[in-house]
């Protein structure tokens, strides 16, 4: 059978225009054979990134564990190759370089930040192997070897900002960690804010890891905005929500709304520090549906159940399902066959039903905006109720129209 | 007018901050020429004991009991450094480097096997919680805790180096070794003591960093450069250097981050620091020796 298999996959191969060199067939060849099929997890273990990461690849291991307990695929196990990107943007590249050409995996889930993304894209590209990247991002961005599970800007930044549009809240501070995804953002918030009547009255990034948000709450109290919208990453939203609610700014009065930070963030921000403010995510923990009961409880029984789950979590461990129902729709883990099956496949997923767009390999997720509680949970509030479709170039909003 | 006086203070606060981490490099490197990249390890072993006595104690007194009990598992942690690695490299400088450098990656992994790699958060006491306002000007009460903190470790080292024998026998071996070790002072022993105090201020810091920023296995890395930074421009081993440097750089911090960008604040402050060493390589105090070179 599994000879059957392999020579089935090596003849798709070969009928590739352009896929047909020795070294890819061997590739796909080696990763289909036997019983077992490898897979690439590449997150950062180490490093600064590590304080988000683990998590993730602790959902991708648990999520392959349940598929080989149920079967596998293709009637095979899943073996996965864990890798650490250690936070280094060159050692991404490196790593998922050494999973495709030495480990030979039929597929990759892995990275967080965009500039990982952005140093591991080139090399996905020339192997011709597939990512499946697990974290909202920025938007303007869409490879053919790479999925995007998490959320792009039309299904997270622009229902926040919708959101606080309702609440009467019009006049925002832009507040954002000094790289790829605030700045892009940054850009996108303000299109919109021109042409939805919003004002933006700043905008300030600091460094990535930076802690000390004195000055910076002190031109946010000076400017009084209704509501600050906040795209810091990682350790900096502990110093910046701190420090916030220490100057005597309260959640009641000027609501912070952030895109990343989740369960897992709140908890180390320590939620006495962040209650009442504002969140924009696809998923909570709280989401309320089968899929989601079954998922945290799997999550918590496996790690331990001061554990919690969260957007991204969530969103690496349906990449593993998602890449799963695609290779069995194509009856073959080969790249581009799974690519052609992957459109239109659905998936009853913790976040609720979502759907793979085949054309721009990123998903239909439904927004929503959360109010972090004391407990440290995150109860939905709002968003957009149903399925967004994904426009990472924003093709179908007119006031998006300047950005590139 | 008012937000002058906010940007004094947070000014202020900011080298309260640099200079409690810079008091425990001041010895380590400023008197015993021993570039210690693991400090901000011994910051973060002081949050993690905040962290952990957070679990046992009550929050309102976790903190006050935390700042001794970091101090000496920072100590001991500094002490065994000094005693299996550092002491074999005190005449090679940038090989302590390189291997302090090690250590503070070894420490972090550490951290993260034994707490997780997630960030984890400490209750602060709800007496530091909110800040004391006065007129449109709020100064938060843990800020404030810092501050006087500082105060208190200053003070406490002037006294020690000062006033008390074991503090003057340090001075001592600092300025000249050999003449130290002729006069009959156990320059080892000293040696350990000093790196036992300079981590040891560098985890009670952790414990007061607990109430501003992230408690994490990384987050030493955040404060070590700028560290380094006051007790270069303060002048290698002198506190009173040391003090002024810290205070000046939060100031100059605070308004030009206030005036332009956080990130362009780092650059003109670094950028300062430099053109300053190239005027005053020696820093802006420097002990007066006679020597015969």
């Amino acid at each position: 059978m599994a000879m059957l298999l392999l020579a089935g996959a090596c003849g798709d191969k070969a009928d590739e225009p352009g896929a047909a060199t020795s070294d890819t067939g061997a590739t796909t060849g080696a990763a289909d054979t036997g019983d077992t099929i490898k897979v690439g997890v590449l997150h950062s273990l180490s490093g600064t990134m590590a304080i988000s990461e683990v998590s993730v690849k602790d959902a991708e291991l648990l999520a392959i564990e349940q598929i080989n307990a149920a079967g596998g695929v293709l009637g095979k196990q899943l073996v996965p190759v864990v890798e650490d990107g250690a936070s280094d943007w060159p050692t991404f590249a490196e790593k998922a370089e050494k999973l495709i050409s030495v480990d030979k995996v039929a597929t990759t889930f892995g990275g967080w930040t965009s500039a990982s993304r952005k140093a591991m894209l080139p090399v996905f590209e020339k192997n011709k192997a597939l990512l499946w990247y697990p974290v909202q991002y920025e938007g303007l961005e869409q490879s053919p070897y790479i999925f995007y599970t998490g959320a792009t800007t039309n299904q997270q930044i622009i229902p926040g900002l919708e959101y606080l549009k309702a609440q009467g809240k019009t006049r925002v501070f832009l507040v954002g960690s000094d790289y790829v995804f605030p700045r892009t953002a940054n850009k996108e918030i303000k299109a919109w804010a021109a042409a939805n009547g919003m004002e933006i009255l700043g905008e300030e990034y600091t460094p990535l890891g930076h802690t000390e948000y004195g000055t910076l709450v002190n031109k946010v109290k000076q400017a009084d905005p209704d509501a600050v919208f906040n795209t810091l990453n990682g350790d900096s939203n502990v110093a910046f929500f701190k420090q916030f609610k220490d100057a005597g700014l309260t959640a009641a009065d000027m609501p912070v709304l952030s895109v990343s930070v989740a369960e897992e963030e709140v908890r180390g921000i320590g939620p006495e520090n962040v209650a009442g403010h504002l969140t924009s995510w696809n998923y909570y923990q709280t989401t309320s549906n089968a899929a989601n009961t079954a998922f945290v409880k799997a999550y918590k029984d496996k790690y331990g159940q001061d554990r919690v789950t969260g957007d991204p979590i969530e969103a690496g461990y349906i990449a593993v399902y998602l890449w799963k129902a695609a290779v069995e729709k194509a009856g073959t883990t080969e790249v581009e066959a799974v690519r052609a099956a992957s459109g239109g496949i659905t998936f009853d997923a913790p976040e609720g039903l979502v759907t793979i767009d085949g054309e721009t390999q990123h998903l239909f997720k439904t927004a929503r905006i959360g109010k972090i509680e004391a407990t440290g949970l995150i109860t939905e509030v709002g968003g957009s109720g149903q399925p967004i479709k994904p426009d990472p170039y924003l093709k179908s909003y007119p006031w998006a129209a300047g950005l590139s | 007018m008012d937000i002058y006086v906010s940007q004094l203070f947070t000014g202020l606060s900011v080298g309260s901050i640099l200079l409690l981490i810079a008091l425990g490099l001041t010895f380590t490197f400023g008197q015993m020429g021993v570039i210690n990249l693991a400090h901000g390890e011994f910051i973060m072993a002081g949050a993690y004991t905040a962290y952990v006595l957070g679990d046992h104690l009550t929050t309102q007194v976790s903190i006050l009991v935390a700042l001794p009990v970091a101090f000496v598992i920072a100590g001991a942690i500094g002490l065994v450094l000094e005693r299996l690695l550092i002491r074999r490299l005190y005449s090679r400088p940038l090989d302590t480097l390189l291997v302090t450098w090690g250590v503070s990656l070894v420490l972090q992994q550490a951290a993260r096997d034994i707490f997780g790699a997630p960030n984890v958060s400490v209750t602060s006491p709800s007496w530091l919680d909110g800040g004391l306002t006065v007129g449109s000007v709020t100064f938060p009460y843990s800020r404030l805790f810092i501050l006087g903190l500082v105060v208190v470790a200053v003070g406490g080292i002037a006294f020690y180096q000062g006033r008390m024998s074991q503090g003057r026998r340090m001075r001592a071996v600092m300025q000249n070794r050999e003449l130290a070790a002729c006069s009959g002072i156990v320059t080892g022993r000293v040696d350990q003591l000093t790196f036992f105090i300079g981590s040891g201020l560098a985890g009670a810091a952790g414990v007061a960093l607990t109430l501003l920023g992230p408690i994490g296995p990384s987050l030493g890395t955040a404060y070590v450069v700028d560290a380094f930074l006051v007790v270069v421009a303060g002048g290698v081993g002198q506190i009173r250097g040391a003090v002024i440097a810290a205070f000046a750089l939060g100031i100059l911090n605070a308004f030009v981050e206030y005036w332009t960008q956080a990130s362009l604040a780092k650059v003109v402050v670094l950028v300062g620091v430099v053109a300053f060493l190239q005027v005053r390589p020696q820093g802006l105090v420097s002990l007066r020796t006679r020597t015969l070179a």
